[in-house]
């Protein structure tokens, strides 16, 4: 009963704050603007906080794996001592420090960026597996497609730019075709957003926990 | 400025009766869906999920709840829901990771939620909601190890992904996990259409719940969305055709 009360309190603090905040964004009421305003500044706040909670479950997770000697516990363990190391010198000397500046530029960019060329490699192997997973038209006009704006894009080695290819091709396909089609999906994306906005303020969803 | 404002709330007013009305008229038939197999693939590892004793994997992406990515992840988040109540009495529950702090609270108290529904008295492992990482590096680095080192055999990417999501597909694929994968993030559709196996397209992230057991609500809003969708292009080509004869 308690726990069916606790629910019922917390979809009717949900739907009256979204109603609250969709009201004070569509009507220019000071009353309502306050209330709005006031409501956003409180998520932004929690939202804050929430990464603490975020950083004490990150420690929670790769802890326990030290701990209970599970798979890849010793990166866990470099991940942990990293945390304290990165948090004890950010409070001593603050993150402007150069210092601190310098460990994030040595540490984390380099390591993003070896990420991102994995990432490369790792589209190129997807865009040539493609025609295996997905032999169909669409599948085809995909690959064709991309392979004509990477040329179009690239110029080759001493001709430069491909004419017609560079000029007229590439152009119409990313300027005409692909923006045509982003904005349908852009569309399509927002009509869901509002779908589901509508069914959290009616309860139908409820990602706040209950049933 | 009034007129806007008046103009927007006009919309939702409009777009709330509507899922209203028709999901009222429609509470006792049965719901009538575009044939989506990617749903039935789910499905169907879902159910080896619960049968070999594996674990589902949820990836909710880096959208916050105070950004318009938030909406992805609210999606994701109606699917672990539906999910969890379908796998957490399996002998490995699910986990949920999330790029951003709100979400996966969020996520450690909908798995809860299931799992106390299911499980009454059973102690809960908070750790089964986590943050993987902030950046968007950092998120798919920390995702990795999940679906290496923790026996899962069914992986859903549903939220806001950008292209790192690429380095989860592959992921999945060298663990030879099914995977549905799912953002509203356009460069990230491209990747995943690419690189994933089953991948859902534009609006579709949002019809997930309507597909997999969702309520009258669910199955109307799917209509909604088709009808704002016709008069919005009704009203693109009247614009359109007003602009070539000259009256705009």
């Amino acid at each position: 009963m308690k726990f069916k009360f606790k629910g019922l309190l917390s979809t009717a603090i949900a739907i009256a704050s979204g109603v609250m905040v969709l009201l004070g964004y569509f009507f220019t009421v000071p009353a309502l603007v306050n209330v709005r305003i006031e409501l956003v500044n409180w998520a932004v706040i929690l939202a804050a906080f929430a990464i603490f909670v975020g950083v004490v479950n990150l420690l929670a997770v790769h802890g326990n794996k030290v701990r209970r000697k599970e798979k890849g516990r010793f990166y866990s363990f470099i991940l942990v001592i990293s945390l304290f190391a990165t948090l004890i010198l950010g409070l001593a000397l603050r993150p402007e420090h150069p210092t601190v500046a310098a460990l994030f530029d040595s540490v984390q960019l380099p390591v993003e960026a070896s990420l991102m060329a994995v990432l490369a490699v790792t589209l190129t192997y997807a865009s040539i597996r493609l025609l295996r997973r997905r032999l169909n038209l669409v599948g085809v006009v995909f690959l064709v497609t991309a392979l004509l704006i990477l040329l179009g894009a690239a110029p080759l080695p001493f001709f430069g730019d491909i004419p017609i290819l560079s000029d007229v091709v590439r152009p119409f396909l990313t300027q005409v075709l692909a923006v045509g089609g982003a904005r349908g999906l852009l569309i399509g994306v927002a009509l869901g957003t509002l779908t589901i906005g509508l069914r959290i303020l009616f309860g139908a969803e409820r990602p706040y926990g209950g049933k | 400025m009034i007129w806007v404002g008046l103009a927007g709330f006009a919309v939702v007013l409009f777009t709330a009766g509507l899922m209203l009305g028709l999901s009222f008229l429609r509470r006792k038939s049965a719901p009538a869906f575009r044939d989506l197999p990617a749903f039935a693939r789910l499905r169907q590892a879902v159910g080896r999920v619960v049968e070999d004793g594996t674990r589902l994997h949820v990836s909710l992406g880096r959208g916050g709840l105070t950004t318009p990515q938030g909406a992805a992840a609210l999606a994701g988040l109606g699917m672990l829901r539906r999910l969890a109540d379908l796998t957490s009495a399996s002998d490995q529950p699910p986990v949920a990771t999330s790029g951003d702090s709100a979400i996966a609270i969020l996520s450690q108290d909908t798995l809860q939620s299931s799992f106390q529904t299911i499980t009454p008295g059973a102690a809960f492992d908070i750790t089964a909601g986590r943050l993987a990482g902030l950046t968007p590096f950092s998120y798919a680095a920390g995702t990795l190890p999940v679906m290496h080192d923790e026996n899962v055999s069914a992986t859903l990417l549903m939220g806001n992904f950008g292209v790192e999501a690429a380095l989860l597909t592959d992921a999945a694929e060298r663990t030879n996990t099914y995977l549905l994968a799912a953002s509203d993030n356009l460069p990230a559709q491209a990747v995943l259409y690419a690189s994933a196996p089953d991948a859902l397209i534009g609006e579709e992230l949002f019809a997930a719940q309507a597909y997999n057991g969702g309520g009258p609500l669910h199955s109307a809003s799917l209509t909604v969305q088709d009808i704002l969708r016709w008069l919005l292009i009704a009203v693109l080509l009247a614009g359109a055709a007003l602009k070539l004869a000259g009256f705009l």
